[in-house]
């Protein structure tokens, strides 16, 4: 039963994309999209189903795969704690996004090719997360990078949105490259590629074992994470990969694919807790890219870009919480935030709708009389984000910025600076989009099927947070975090209750103040906000342009690599091999055409020719005698 | 039926021959009738091909085995048989046949020739890969040269002299070393038995003393010219930019394919010691053709030149995993080799289609054909991922393998080095690196830094050519016939992709057995010190040993 669940679960999205690419396009768009909402939901099902008869943590192997010398790979797959939430949380809001898109793409000519993809996707993101090896891992792995791909670049006769799926294809690559030589070193050092074979012999030989080797292997792991988490350096994709669909932002590049790399650490948990010191690089990246892209989200006049560096922002403090090993938060906050960044993308998408294609958020505005449920939906999901109680985000991101004290205060500083700017940018945006004077007529309230998913997901985000109650409210309400209980965390917080309720009071504190702040700056409009940007025109032109990174990364490599390839071409291909190969042509031609003189044809030159040698014959002779 | 099955190697080889004769009887002025003449013969090829492959025993031995004397006084016989591995690229050659007869249009002039070349050549390669007779191997390399070299010169494009001169001069430049080589192996052989053989199986195991370099050289700089390995390259962009696109798709999808065959069943275990000793060198170079071919497809304006140039990349991708001398890597050059058949004559095809249709292959002058072609978007996206090599298509499984395999051979002394005992770790407790992870890191790093290039030039070209603002109006999507021409393609990468059992389960003996007895020949120290006499007996007694198992299968 369990099997044909997984069955179900792996190869409905699948059908449902093969379908949708034979014969979809016929269809009409009800029939093709309500196919492509079917086939998730059984997904769903499915999930649900092994979820509710979870007892305990199983593989099944479907078939044999890869069968060359020691390589022995099977098609194998693994039901436990950790797939299941991510089963849950892939499935259950790709659903909602389904049939938001519904809607969403309503006008769009490709509609059926547009759910073939995302099909796909969800096909390539349940396999990625089901995946009993690291080479299943891959196969998802670089399937979602495919489907992003494919999707960023949907609507293709914009060059610009088919550069963009370009560059998150490559940028990504570049982590693949990393997966790929922690692959290969896996293999040569433990003979397996199977998560099992992998942690036993990982703990057993990690005595034995040079810390360089293994920290190298789990450094390209993490490389792999960083590509597709969008992590400093490799997180330049993610805002342009905006070119996409909103509902397709919300769904791979908020809520699902991003958070891959987390989930990998999660899974791979065993190898960064055999490598401290790279645990420690885990921790300040995701710190370092928390506080950048804050940074750059505070002047952002696109809705999705803000939105897009937020995600950066909140997967970097995913990335600290599994940096300190604290898993099961990092997987908690993984959670909320694939509810209330689904529902704010969907939100915005909702807006652009409204909008007609309109996404600058100082050209929005007045819209909360227009759509209310969008707006309250919204509101509720930028509160979850800022972290204010009770909304989802306050628990998961709180329970990290503890984790973080109990580690260093200065984490923390870093952390909680970022909490104050997130929370400044969201409501600037809300406020923005919302509040202020209507400045476009035309903008309605979004069909149905547009704002039902908005408001099951302002649902999520409102309660989804006390299945993971903190420590002290738990003490308080004599509850238990279910989350963490279902998940058997490996670490506990250590910090005395006081202490946990003081960090909470601040943090809260701060996302209060900066939303008011944001409130005071955008809604009543005060002078000061001019002058402190005239003053700090250097930082914000530094922030607007993103620090310069995309500028720098362009110089660094790409222009250098391009130059050494026409390089490579122009002079040591042709010029150079292709000169020797010539020459040597040439060569053998003039000597052809040398000794071709002595065949003249008269006579008389061969005769004095025989003379002349038979004269140096005679002399010789003579000389030598 | 027992009669086919005897003679089922020569059914193969000889059926194109014999049909060029019933060509010859079709008059020139009924091209339709002589298209699908030639392409009934061919498909005839597919499905004895097939068969062939499903009767294959999944074991190591030499099957369908078939010998007749030729010229007895040196005891040159014609003499083929099928292992696993030749089986794959004799099944390669069978199933791209048929689809570029059915590809090719009945436009040109002396359509009657156009097809004699191409059955010629059908029965030239399916004789490389067959031979087992050194001779008769060196016989039908030849003749594969023939019908290629008239099929640029008279086809072609408008430099297509300059490019067959250069084609013609490099081939013929590999392949008068290698007859040399080849006529010292069969003397050296005699001097030592005297018994004069070309029998491959009975020349495995020659001892050639201090002459075993020179003699490797002569064959691998041939091989390695057709493969084309880095730097003798040169010569394959300009074959491919001015052969007709039938041309192009053979040469890439079959051609290439002879260089690295020839170093599988010949180079390498005749010469086994002058591998291992050239064998840094070798990998090397493999390496440099990943990231040079790359490198220089990124820099490339013409969309046929791009794929010359990733051919470069993919066999080196084959050149590192086969010198990788274990099974993984060996089976993943191969594997490679497939996959490169079929995804760049695949890219080939889909090259020519849009040639046909925008009458440009320069790359900036196309642009947004995906709006009006959705079918071309299709294939051209697979063969397109193929050849990046994602995960679920062939491409993924041979570089994969390949990349795998030289990881395992060549980090194994640092990964060796690196399990230190327990107190000696306890004693250092520092993470420091050693110098030698650091370098054979790298190696591993800049073979997946191949990777990430594939996908840089690959999706540049796809993205400009594809997407973008349509620069055509009403552009035709494709045809019935140019789908069936690319269904097979994209079938079968997905299906080795999918399930690479399914090949790989029929050239695993036979690639464990070329391992175990070709790799693991422990350099003896008479050969480093001097090459004496004394010690080559002994050698040999030691080797015919490893080989009498496969001598006995000889009818």
């Amino acid at each position: 039963m369990k099997e044909i669940a997984l069955y179900i679960i792996i190869l409905c999205p699948l059908v449902g994309c093969v379908l949708q690419l034979l014969v979809g396009a016929k269809l009409p768009k009800v029939w093709s999209g309500g196919f492509a909402c079917c086939a998730i939901l059984l997904s769903f099902l499915g999930s649900a189903y092994l979820f509710m008869s979870f007892e305990q943590g199983f593989s099944l192997a479907w078939l044999p795969w890869f069968q060359v010398g020691e390589l022995q790979t099977a098609l194998s797959f693994r039901i436990d704690e950790l797939s299941l939430i991510m089963m849950l949380v892939v499935s259950g809001i790709s659903f909602l996004i389904h049939v938001y898109s519904l809607g969403y793409m309503k006008e769009d000519p490709l509609y059926s090719r547009y759910f073939a993809y995302l099909n796909l996707f969800v096909c390539a993101m349940l396999i990625l997360v089901t995946a009993d090896n690291l080479l299943l891992m891959f196969v998802g792995w670089e399937g979602v990078g495919l489907c992003s791909y494919l999707l960023i670049g949907f609507w293709f006769e914009d060059e610009f949105k088919a550069f963009c799926g370009k560059k998150a294809f490559i940028v990504n690559r570049i982590g693949d490259a990393g997966f790929l030589l922690a692959i290969f070193l896996s293999f040569s050092l433990f003979g397996s590629l199977s998560f099992d074979v992998l942690s036993s012999k990982a703990a057993a030989l990690s005595a034995e074992l040079n810390f360089g080797i293994l920290s190298l292997l789990t450094l390209c792991l993490f490389l792999g994470a960083m590509g597709k988490s969008a992590q400093f350096p490799l997180y330049v994709w993610l805002p342009d990969a905006m070119a996409g669909p909103t509902s397709v932002s919300a769904l791979i590049h908020a809520a699902t694919m991003v958070t891959a790399g987390v989930y990998m650490i999660c899974r791979l948990h065993f190898f960064y807790d055999l490598t401290p010191i790279i645990q420690k690089v885990v921790v300040i990246i995701g710190a370092f890219t928390a506080l950048l892209s804050a940074l750059m989200a505070l002047t952002q006049r696109d809705i999705k870009k803000v939105l897009a560096y937020s995600t950066v922002s909140q997967l970097g403090y995913m990335f600290v919480g599994a940096g300190l090993a604290a898993y099961g938060t990092a997987m908690f906050h993984l959670t909320t935030h694939a509810f209330f960044k689904a529902l704010l993308f969907l939100g915005s998408g909702s807006v652009i709708h409204a909008m007609h294609g309109e996404q600058d958020i100082f050209k929005m505005g007045g819209l909360k009389n227009v759509m209310p449920l969008t707006y309250l939906t919204f509101f509720v999901g930028s509160c979850a984000l800022a972290g204010i109680p009770p909304f989802a985000g306050f628990f998961s991101k709180d329970s990290i910025l503890a984790y973080a004290f109990e580690a260093s205060p200065y984490l923390w500083g870093v952390l909680g600076v970022t909490a104050v700017l997130t929370s400044f940018y969201i409501f600037r945006t809300f406020y923005l989009t919302f509040h202020g004077s209507l400045r476009n007529k035309n903008a309605h309230e979004s069909d149905n099927s547009m704002v039902l998913p908005l408001v099951l997901l302002a649902v999520g985000s409102l309660v989804i947070g006390f299945i993971g109650l903190p420590q002290n409210f738990a003490h308080l309400f004599h509850a238990s975090n279910l989350f963490e209980k279902f998940l058997a965390p490996s670490k506990h917080l250590t910090l005395s209750q006081g202490l946990e309720w003081g960090i909470m009071f601040l943090s809260v504190l701060g996302a209060l103040l900066s939303a008011y702040v944001a409130y005071v700056f955008y809604v009543r409009g005060t002078s000061v906000l001019e002058t402190m940007s005239a003053r700090m025109s250097f930082f914000y032109k530094l922030s607007y342009n993103k620090f310069y990174v995309d500028e720098a990364y362009d110089a660094l490599f790409i222009r250098p690599l391009k130059k050494t390839a026409d390089f490579l071409w122009r002079i040591i291909d042709v010029v150079f091999i292709d000169g020797i190969v010539n020459g040597v042509a040439w060569f053998g031609r003039q000597s052809f055409l040398f000794l071709s003189l002595f065949q003249s044809g008269k006579v008389g030159n061969y005769a004095f020719v025989m003379f002349v040698g038979a004269l140096i014959v005679i002399i010789l002779l003579a000389h030598f005698r | 039926m027992n009669l086919f099955e005897n003679h089922i190697l020569s059914t193969l080889i000889f059926l194109p021959l014999m049909g060029i004769l019933f060509l010859w009887v079709v008059p020139q002025r009924y091209s339709q009738l002589l298209k699908w003449t030639a392409f009934l013969i061919s498909l005839l090829t597919t499905v004895i091909g097939f068969y062939l492959f499903f009767s294959f025993q999944s074991d190591a031995s030499m099957q369908f085995l078939e010998l007749y004397p030729w010229i007895p006084s040196y005891n040159i016989s014609f003499f083929v048989g099928v292992d696993g591995i030749s089986l794959l690229l004799v099944l390669l050659t069978v199933v791209l046949q048929p689809l570029i007869i059915l590809y090719s249009s009945p436009k040109t002039q002396s359509l009657k020739a156009f097809y004699c070349l191409f059955l010629l050549l059908e029965t030239g390669m399916l004789g490389v890969f067959l031979s087992l007779d050194i001779v008769l191997f060196y016989v039908f390399w030849e003749v594969v040269l023939i019908p290629m070299y008239f099929i640029i010169g008279l086809w072609g494009g408008a430099h297509r002299i300059y490019a067959t001169v250069k084609f013609l001069l490099y081939t013929v430049f590999g392949s008068f070393l290698m007859l040399a080589a080849l006529m010292a192996v069969v003397m050296i052989h005699h001097e030592a038995t005297g018994i004069y053989t070309t029998n491959i199986l009975h020349l495995y195991g020659t001892f050639f003393g201090t002459l075993e370099s020179w003699l490797f050289l002569g064959f691998v700089l041939a091989f390695f010219i057709k493969v084309p390995v880095f730097p003798f390259h040169t010569w394959l962009p300009d074959a491919h930019v001015q052969a007709p696109t039938e041309g192009s798709v053979i040469l890439a999808g079959v051609l290439l394919k002879l260089g690295v065959y020839g170093l599988v069943r010949f180079a390498i275990p005749l010469f086994p010691f002058a591998t291992k000793g050239f064998l840094p060198l070798l990998v090397v170079l493999g390496l440099i053709g990943v990231l040079y071919g790359a490198f220089v497809a990124w820099a490339q304006k013409d969309l046929k030149k791009l794929v010359a140039y990733s051919s470069v990349s993919h066999m080196g991708y084959c050149i590192i995993g086969l010198f990788a001398l274990n099974v993984l890597g060996v089976t993943g050059s191969i594997v490679q080799l497939v996959s490169h058949g079929l995804a760049t004559a695949g890219l080939f095809f889909v090259v020519g289609m849009i040639y046909e249709r925008a009458n440009t292959k320069e790359i900036s002058k196309l642009g947004g054909l995906a709006a009006s072609c959705p079918r071309l978007l299709f294939f051209f996206l697979i063969l397109t991922l193929a050849s990046i090599g994602l995960p679920l298509t062939s491409g993924f499984v041979g570089e994969f393998l390949s990349l795998l395999g030289a990881f395992q051979e060549f980090a194994q002394p640092v990964l060796a080095h690196s399990v230190i005992a327990r107190d000696a770790i306890a004693a250092r407790g520092d993470l420091s690196f050693t110098i030698f992870d650091i370098f054979i890191f790298l190696l591993g790093v800049f073979g997946v830094f191949g990777v990430i290039l594939g996908a840089v030039y690959m999706l540049g070209m796809f993205q400009k050519v594809m997407f973008g603002k349509p620069k055509f109006e009403n552009m035709k999507d494709l045809g019935f016939k140019e789908c069936a021409v690319l269904i097979p393609l994209v079938l079968f990468i997905l299906l080795i992709g999918i399930y690479p059992n399914i090949i790989t389960s029929k050239t695993n003996p036979s690639v464990d057995y070329f391992v175990k007895h070709f790799s693991n020949y422990k350099i003896p120290t008479a050969i480093t010190i001097s090459g004496e006499q004394r010690s080559s007996a002994s050698l040999r007694a030691e080797h015919s040993e490893a080989w009498q198992s496969k001598q006995e299968a000889l009818p």
